[in-house]
């Protein structure tokens, strides 16, 4: 063991020696490496930033609140079995908020009623097209991160009197009015005036998933007063402890089979849904850019492997003699395998850590090139990296170490 | 040197073959380069080996060494067989028993005096502090303790070669194995480490001479002839007219 850490010591020291004493070559052949290293590293930045863009986008959602809906969150095959389904009313909120107030020791805190539609905003001569309208209650900030940067979100009294009030998302703001406070403007939807009582707070969009910023929110009467027509409700309910979702799930279930009077043979004609199940079908998608992207990129890094092994051939070659005269003093066959993984592996490790400093340097520069764009530089991808760059040092100087370890001593002495 | 011609007496069996050969194939022909040689060295022998190139002088000597091993025969080293060890055995015997002498030195390019005589001592597996105070002391006793942190081409033929022979003696091996040593070096210097074998002889190692020249022979207490892969002739002191050019 002793001798092994002596031997082990001793080849870190010839590998910097011979580094040093082919600096041309041990830089150009560490630039397959450096180049191999950027490549892995900022497809994996690319990659974290957008699981964690899909990951801010599910946060719109809450990981603690159902959603009651007709259609379910997940392909289906028999679609048929579905569209025949009765609609998800409003009205089920209400009812579902008389259960949950009589259930002791409910699981659920409170349900909220959603209506949208996709309408034009307009202010003055400025105009946003497809914008999502959103009607509800006032007990809908509960369900919601949302925040609101100025003024308000309409309160109980506005609730319940449908008045025409809305609060606008970030974006639809800017748009609507780029010099001015919105607060206390009217705006037009569909030929009827609003009242802006509050903007949301910038939450960013990524890769045109759904986000607050491009919403707005009116009370459920307004809403129903005018655009009820063609919208589509669901009902949310937010969920008292998110570790008990599954019980909370049951709870709801029966609750909703209540509301829609279901003999107990018959199946559910309603789907409940959380932010899970709509994350499990993005996982895959998220996962085959990962493989991808990482399979692509691992390919320059190979290249960057061959070139180390390449030169760690001609090195064994170069050195033959040395090898033999090693082999006379005494070096056994796996000190040599050692001394030339060791070589090959420390030729990666700086190569790993160049590209690494240059990978750092521009995942920065885009950060502040492009804010939107969520890119993530973590401590686990610098230990992930410097892994992988040992990894490529053994994989590529196994084979030149091995045929070293194996050269016969006498042959090796002779070799000019 | 007074003591040149005195013989110091002989202690056990170091070295110990009896009719070992050794066979190479070379394409499609079988080169016999030893054909049966029979041999004891004995500790504190000061011994030559001659012969003409294609002699199998340099087989016999990679035998010797421990680089090789033999096709058949015996070969004892302290006793233990030789001929069954494995490569890591091979290379434990290398490193604790012979300290090999080469005609082109064989130093590390890169490394200091220092660092070249400590290497045999790593592979030991000695610990740093005793490493390199044993290679300073084996240094000085060289004639080298001003220039341990010289590196090899800061150094003279000569230099070069006694670092080469610190080397060879750092890990007190039982022989000496020198091949060729003063083939690089002019006859001054040549002369010069003639003299620090002297000395180490006399200060109680083995030495076991490969050379083909009778300058150099003539130093040592026993000279083995070799020709075609057999002894021609073992016998004690040189005797210069028995090591003239035989007519083929």
């Amino acid at each position: 063991m002793k001798r092994f850490l002596y031997e082990l010591s001793e080849s870190w020291k010839i590998a910097a020696a011979q580094m040093r004493s082919n600096l041309t070559r041990s830089t150009l052949t560490a630039l397959g490496v450096i180049i191999g290293i950027i490549a892995v590293t900022l497809m994996g930045t690319a990659v974290n930033g957008i699981s964690i863009g899909f990951d801010k986008s599910m946060a719109v959602l809450g990981d603690d609140v159902l959603y009651v809906t007709q259609w379910p969150w997940k392909p289906v095959d028999d679609w048929w079995n579905y569209r025949d389904r009765k609609k998800i009313k409003t009205e089920y909120a209400e009812t579902l908020n008389r259960m949950i107030a009589v259930t002791p020791n409910s699981n659920l805190v409170v349900a909220v009623p959603t209506s949208n539609l996709m309408r034009s905003i307009k202010y003055g001569g400025n105009q946003v097209d497809n914008v999502f309208v959103l009607g509800t209650t006032s007990d809908f900030i509960i369900t919601s991160t949302i925040d609101c940067t100025a003024g308000r979100f309409f309160n109980e009294l506005e609730s319940r009197g449908g008045a025409n009030v809305v609060v606008i998302g970030y974006d639809v703001a800017d748009a609507l009015f780029p010099a001015q406070s919105p607060i206390d403007k009217s705006v037009l939807i569909n030929g009827q005036l609003f009242k802006v009582i509050g903007v949301n707070t910038r939450q960013g969009t990524f890769l045109g998933l759904f986000s607050w910023d491009s919403m707005v929110a009116m009370p459920l009467g307004a809403f129903n007063k005018y655009f009820s027509a063609k919208s589509e409700s669901d009902v949310r309910v937010k969920v008292k402890d998110k570790r008990r979702l599954t019980d909370a799930k049951g709870e709801l279930t029966g609750l909703m089979r209540r509301v829609r009077g279901l003999p107990p043979e018959k199946k559910d004609d309603f789907s409940i849904n959380e932010q899970q199940a709509f994350k499990s079908t993005l996982d895959p998608v998220k996962n085959s850019i990962a493989i991808a992207g990482l399979f692509i990129t691992g390919l320059s890094l190979f290249v960057g492997a061959i070139g180390i092994m390449n030169i760690t051939f001609v090195s064994v070659k170069e050195r033959t003699k040395e090898i033999g005269t090693r082999k006379a003093l005494g070096a056994r066959r796996r000190t040599i395998l050692l001394q030339f993984l060791i070589e090959s592996t420390a030729l990666c490790l700086l190569g790993g850590f160049i590209g690494l400093v240059f990978a750092y340097l521009m995942c920065f520069g885009i950060g502040k090139a492009f804010p939107s764009f969520p890119i993530h530089f973590s401590l686990g991808l610098v230990l992930v990296s410097m892994i992988v760059s040992i990894i490529t040092g053994l994989f590529s100087g196994f084979a030149p170490a091995w045929t070293a370890s194996r050269l016969d001593p006498v042959t090796a002495l002779r070799y000019e | 040197m007074e003591t040149r011609n005195s013989i110091r007496p002989f202690g056990p069996v170091v070295i110990d073959i009896e009719n070992i050969t050794k066979d190479y194939v070379m394409g499609e022909e079988v080169v016999r380069a030893l054909r049966g040689v029979t041999l004891q060295i004995r500790r504190n022998e000061y011994i030559a080996i001659m012969g003409p190139s294609g002699s199998g002088k340099s087989t016999l000597m990679n035998m010797l060494g421990c680089l090789d091993t033999p096709s058949s025969g015996r070969y004892e080293f302290n006793g233990k067989n030789v001929a069954e060890m494995d490569d890591d055995e091979l290379a434990a015997v290398r490193n604790r028993e012979i300290g090999f002498v080469f005609q082109t030195f064989n130093l590390l390019p890169r490394a200091t005096s220092l660092r070249n005589v400590e290497l045999p001592l790593i592979y030991a597996g000695i610990e740093s502090e005793r490493r390199e105070a044993r290679a300073t002391q084996v240094l000085a006793d060289v004639g080298l303790g001003d220039r341990i942190h010289h590196k090899p081409n800061e150094l003279s033929g000569g230099q070069r070669q006694r670092v080469a022979i610190a080397r060879a003696l750092v890990n007190g091996p039982s022989i000496i194995l020198a091949d060729e040593p003063t083939g690089n070096l002019d006859s001054k210097t040549g002369e010069e480490i003639m003299d620090l074998f002297e000395d180490l002889y006399q200060r109680g190692n083995t030495i076991i001479l490969v050379t083909h020249e009778r300058d150099i022979a003539v130093h040592a207490r026993r000279t083995v002839h070799l020709r075609d892969g057999l002894i021609e002739m073992d016998h004690a002191g040189f005797i210069p007219e028995l090591d003239l050019p035989v007519a083929r």
